[in-house]
């Protein structure tokens, strides 16, 4: 290249030092819109611990309604995020490693929760098991209910917070190397003992962290829950189905279960951070 | 004994390949990048499937599509070494080397004698307990063989054995593999790109091109046949 074409193109390009000051101008309108940004997310979320004192805080943390949501809440996406790894690890494993006639099918649907709005989620998932539902109206010849109970929260939750971890299982997968399988099988490794041995402790870091943002995602569950399995303190009154209980009346409490769900949002954010960082 | 005989459609060419390998004697396969040499151990050790052909190890059919027989690669009891080596890096050197006896379900007592026998042999023992990410290139190629020799294989298939020790051990360590691979006393099969490996290796020489057998016989006949370009380039490197 001629020294010629390099000037005009600097000159396009906008390198001249003319454009010192457009430079400072940009650097400056970008830190302002990070700044807006930032104070965007964190001053509603200081806010909540600046509306409440210590003692409120304490003092609301005693109370029926929300012990009964934060243990309710902690059981059911504990139990939902073990159904989520239990069927979701076979098939992120199937999906990664086998090509099959549908594949592509089966991704999209497992995908779909993500991006169903969670009302429709809830209203689906009350046609099929609610009491003249599609599957329903056969369980309830047995007397089996499934809506309005804790079971419904746990289903709500698993069909929201599957793909969290789905997504994340095939992917680790995918960044298996073969030749760790194929090693391991010319040295007399069943598939099951290449899955068990191998792949997944290869993938082990991806699977935790998905597994922890599906847990998050189930105890944020709201919408599903709340039209599927109702609002029942105690049964299925989950932390974000109580608060927006409690708000109406005392919002101490409201604020008390929020703060705890930050509290929890950020643990989950540093675990996740911990566990992928020590793994790369 | 190996013998072989195997096709398989690859990208760009049809893979047509017959040859067999004596008890106690090293193949060399020679031949372009892509010719498919290393295609030829996958689908000896079972990693890869022939669309048609007979493969007999020991006496033992272990791939036959007439008799419609596919032994699993993890029935083989074939030594695979691959280039990279692919040494399980979540594990220690000694668990390595436990893998295979572990998928065997051979009592743990057991094991971890074979294992410490197996390490002193390959002058291993001080590096039992390390991570096998902290290894050298040599020392990786001797846990790796140390990994398939523990499990006595009835067949040895070295894929570029010394691609990745560094050039000062290479001499030391080819010297080594040979008298490992001699100890052994079984068919072994040799994919090298370098002309000490194919002579210091090598009973016989197998010249692969696009595929197909192009040349087998001793080094000398092999590296006589000038009037092959691949040949030429190669014997006089």
């Amino acid at each position: 290249m001629d020294l010629t074409r390099f000037r005009q193109e600097s000159r396009v390009l906008g390198h001249g030092g003319r454009t010192l000051f457009g430079r400072a101008a940009l650097t400056l309108l970008v830190a302002a819109l990070l700044s807006l940004f930032l104070l965007f997310v964190t001053i509603p979320v200081a806010s909540l611990f600046m509306r409440i004192s210590p003692e409120a805080f304490f003092s609301s943390l005693a109370e029926p309604v929300v012990l009964d949501a934060l243990s309710l809440s902690l059981i059911t996406a504990t139990v939902s995020t073990v159904l989520v790894v239990l069927f979701g690890t076979p098939l992120a494993l199937v999906n990664a490693r086998h090509d099959y006639r549908g594949r592509e099918i089966v991704d999209t649907l497992t995908d779909l929760p993500i991006v169903l709005p969670p009302a429709v989620a809830g209203i689906a998932l009350l046609m099929a098991f609610g009491r003249r539902g599609v599957i329903g109206q056969y369980l309830d010849v047995f007397g089996v209910h499934i809506a309005f109970t804790t079971l419904a929260v746990v289903l709500a939750q698993v069909f929201v917070a599957s793909p969290f971890y789905i997504r994340q299982a095939k992917a680790s997968f995918e960044a298996v190397d073969r030749l760790y399988e194929d090693a391991a099988r010319t040295l007399g490794a069943s598939p099951w003992t290449v899955a068990l041995r191998i792949t997944i402790p290869l993938a082990w870091g991806g699977l935790v962290s998905g597994a922890i943002l599906s847990f998050a995602r189930a105890l944020g569950e709201f919408g599903a829950t709340i039209m599927f399995a109702g609002n029942f303190q105690g049964r299925t009154q989950t932390m974000p189905l109580a608060i927006y209980t409690t708000m109406q009346g005392d919002l101490d409490a409201a604020i008390s279960l929020a703060i705890i769900l930050v509290v929890i949002s950020f643990a989950v954010i540093a675990a996740v951070k911990f566990v992928t960082r020590r793994n790369v | 004994m190996l013998s072989i005989h195997a096709v398989r459609r690859l990208r760009d060419f049809v893979l047509d390949v017959t040859f067999s390998v004596g008890e106690g004697e090293t193949l060399v396969l020679i031949g372009e990048n892509g010719s498919g040499k290393s295609t030829v151990l996958n689908l000896i050790s079972g990693i890869l499937t022939p669309d048609r052909g007979e493969i007999t190890l020991g006496g033992r059919l272990i791939f036959s599509d007439e008799k419609r027989i596919n032994i699993p690669a993890e029935s083989r009891n074939i030594g695979h070494l691959f280039q990279s080596y692919a040494l399980f890096p979540h594990m220690t050197v000694s668990e390595n080397v436990a893998f295979g006896l572990w998928c065997r379900k051979i009592p743990k007592s057991e094991i971890a004698g074979s294992v410490a026998e197996q390490l002193a042999a390959m002058h291993l023992s001080g590096l039992a307990g390390v991570n096998v990410g902290r290894l050298s290139g040599g020392q990786r190629q001797r846990v790796a063989l140390a990994r398939a020799l523990v499990l006595d294989p009835e067949l040895l298939l070295l894929d570029e054995p010394l691609a990745a020790v560094d050039m000062r051990a290479q001499g030391a360590m080819r010297k080594e593999l040979r008298e490992h691979i001699r100890n052994a006393g079984i068919p072994c099969i040799v994919v090298t790109h370098t002309l000490r490996d194919a002579l210091e290796l090598g009973d016989r020489l197998c010249l692969i091109e696009e595929g197909r057998v192009a040349a087998v016989g001793t080094p000398e006949e092999v590296l006589g046949m000038q009037e092959n370009g691949f040949i030429a380039s190669f014997a006089g490197r």
